[in-house]
């Protein structure tokens, strides 16, 4: 599978309350969060990006709550995949559960801006900068939660075992 | 091992596990709250469940936005409520028994030392303190192990803390937790365990040992956890619902790192907007003028949080123009604190007295702030938004430090309002 889009920034340490605010959290139906997402990181983003754009941030995106909201808004946005060299582990976590697609990438960050066209190869985890020709690798994902969603996310994979 | 390796093989039915191998364990508590609940209780009926695994072991409490502060929010706490008659869950809190989870299951008995729990929200973390290993995780996690009694884990290294020297009389449990976070960054322990020890962790309380562990996760960890020892068993006596198992690291057990401080260094610490890493002492806070005081919530709203902001409210007043919200974290903590005669001292101070709720600490309601005010917070994070509008501040202190910002409508210590 590849996945290409349009890259939106963002910097260090993206907490859940920027990418889905608690005062939105009266509600878990994906349309009305996506609405909101990214609003306390940056208000424009949902009027402005487009379904498939992709979110390039620097380390430890996702960190705080636990709120699964956060990945869900990503996805109902439209975004097409999170890149960063590293994700808060229950964000991780999650990220998995939805279905929503994660990259860490140690050097993509880096050269990688706003705006830039890029492609990533979900198979290999190669990421190309199409407006730069340049080319950075993800991280293998580990082969527990390449199962995961192979089997379409953790409650598919509890009924393929049939517990 | 370490404890937590020691926790994990025990449920894995394992005699030894490794840091990096990924396990299934049975849970012995699964938790969740008002916001992460709603997604797990669809999820479970979209899988096609019906009964959960042990209607002993799930647990709901509606805290978040209970009481209902809007329609949406009663909707979610409908489905909570409904979800626990239908299942007969023995563990659901209505308002009027309901606490801020992470106070009230320690309180109630409901998870003890060497337990296994995970709840949907991320201060799950906290019952390291009791020795249990615990950690939050998201609402389908909380589904499928609300079927199965089992989720999976990757098995984390361990950090080990060690805590040496005499802390001042101002430095609490918080001060050394938020001391930590500022040390070594809010990912700073990302993907593992935390293990604060050493002889000034052996001296705290177990309210003080609650409030370290339920900041782990700001640090990025997957939990933090504290040997139990004679402390523990003290708070447990006379609580546990079920037998507890005590647990301790080996002396040759592995660590990834192992970091020292002296405690007596450590002076009363406030983080700053807009990450609980960004730290300072107090002395160097400078002239910050605050609107708002919140003492309270899953990391400081125990009996001896309150009994600390008591002691600087007595005999004065909250500082004009400033609103100071005191929200004991269950019932119980607000029974006691009503019959040591701590509402009478915040009254007088001119504080609000709240019923429990995490309310404020996540800008959900009751204490929001608006546009350009400042909060000093006896909660846990102070990200943009937090409390309220965007472009507002929270400031994270320890209770006491809260307590005299109060009065003195500025970020304060409290040695300049106690002498």
């Amino acid at each position: 599978m590849k996945l290409r889009g349009t890259v939106w920034k963002f910097g260090a340490d993206v907490d859940t309350d920027a990418i889905i605010p608690a005062r939105y959290l009266n509600t878990s139906d994906p349309a009305e969060l996506a609405k909101h997402c990214m609003e306390d990181a940056d208000p424009e983003f949902v009027t402005r990006m487009r379904p498939g754009d992709i979110i390039l941030a620097d380390k430890n995106f996702g960190c705080g709550s636990s709120r699964e909201h956060a990945p869900i808004a990503i996805k109902a946005a439209g975004v097409a995949c999170v890149i960063a060299p590293s994700f808060a582990r229950i964000f991780y976590r999650n990220a998995f559960n939805m279905g929503l697609p994660i990259f860490e990438s140690s050097d993509a960050y880096a050269g990688i801006e706003q705006g830039d066209e890029v492609e990533v190869d979900a198979g290999t985890g190669v990421i190309r900068n199409l407006t730069r020709a340049a080319e950075f690798r993800a991280e293998p994902i580990p082969p527990f939660m390449q199962q995961l969603i192979a089997d379409g996310g953790l409650m598919a994979h509890i009924a393929k075992r049939g517990s | 091992m370490t404890i937590t390796e020691k926790i994990l093989a025990a449920h894995a039915g394992a005699d030894r596990v490794e840091p990096g191998q990924i396990i299934n364990v049975w849970v012995d508590v699964a938790l969740g709250n008002d916001i992460t609940a709603p997604i797990a209780i669809r999820e479970f009926r979209k899988a096609g469940a019906e009964r959960v695994f042990d209607r002993e072991r799930v647990v709901l409490v509606p805290d978040h936005f209970a009481p209902n502060k809007d329609i949406a929010s009663a909707e979610q706490c409908k489905v909570l409520r409904e979800f626990a008659k239908e299942q007969d869950l023995a563990h659901y809190f209505e308002t009027g028994e309901m606490g801020v989870e992470h106070a009230l299951l320690p309180e109630q008995g409901l998870v003890v030392p060497g337990d296994v729990v995970i709840g949907a929200d991320s201060h799950t973390c906290t019952y390291g303190g009791l020795g249990a290993f615990s950690t939050g995780v998201g609402s389908t996690d909380l589904a499928a192990a609300m079927i199965t009694g089992e989720a999976w884990f990757k098995v984390p290294e361990s950090m080990k803390f060690v805590f040496r020297g005499e802390p001042g009389p101002w430095v609490d449990g918080k001060d050394l937790i938020l001391y930590t976070i500022g040390r070594i960054g809010v990912d700073g322990a990302l993907y593992r365990a935390m293990e604060f020890t050493g002889p000034a962790i052996d001296r705290l309380g177990m309210d003080d040992r609650l409030t370290m562990c339920n900041m782990a996760i700001e640090a990025g960890g997957k939990s933090g956890i504290i040997a139990p020892d004679d402390v523990t068993r003290g708070y447990v006596d006379g609580r546990a619902l079920r037998e507890p198992v005590y647990y301790t690291s080996d002396p040759d057990a592995r660590y990834a790192a192992v970091l020292e401080f002296d405690c007596a260094e450590i002076r009363p610490q406030v983080a700053f907007p807009h990450l609980p890493s960004n730290t300072r002492p107090i002395d160097e806070v400078g002239e910050v003028v605050i609107d708002q005081v919140v003492i309270g919530s899953c990391t400081n709203g125990r009996i001896t949080d309150l009994r600390r902001a008591a002691r600087v409210l007595e005999g004065n007043r909250v500082a004009r123009y400033v609103r100071c919200l005191v929200i004991p974290a269950t019932q119980e903590i607000y029974r006691q604190a009503l019959r040591e005669g701590l509402f009478e001292v915040f009254l007088d101070a001119g504080c609000a007295v709240s019923t429990p709720t995490c309310g404020p600490c996540l800008g959900g309601h009751m204490g929001i702030l608006a546009r350009g005010e400042r909060a000093v917070a006896t909660t846990n994070r102070n990200f943009v938004g937090r409390m309220g509008h965007p472009e507002s501040e929270v400031y994270l202190a320890n209770p006491a430090v809260a307590a005299a910002s109060a009065v003195l409508g500025r970020i304060a210590s409290p040695e300049e309002v106690v002498s």
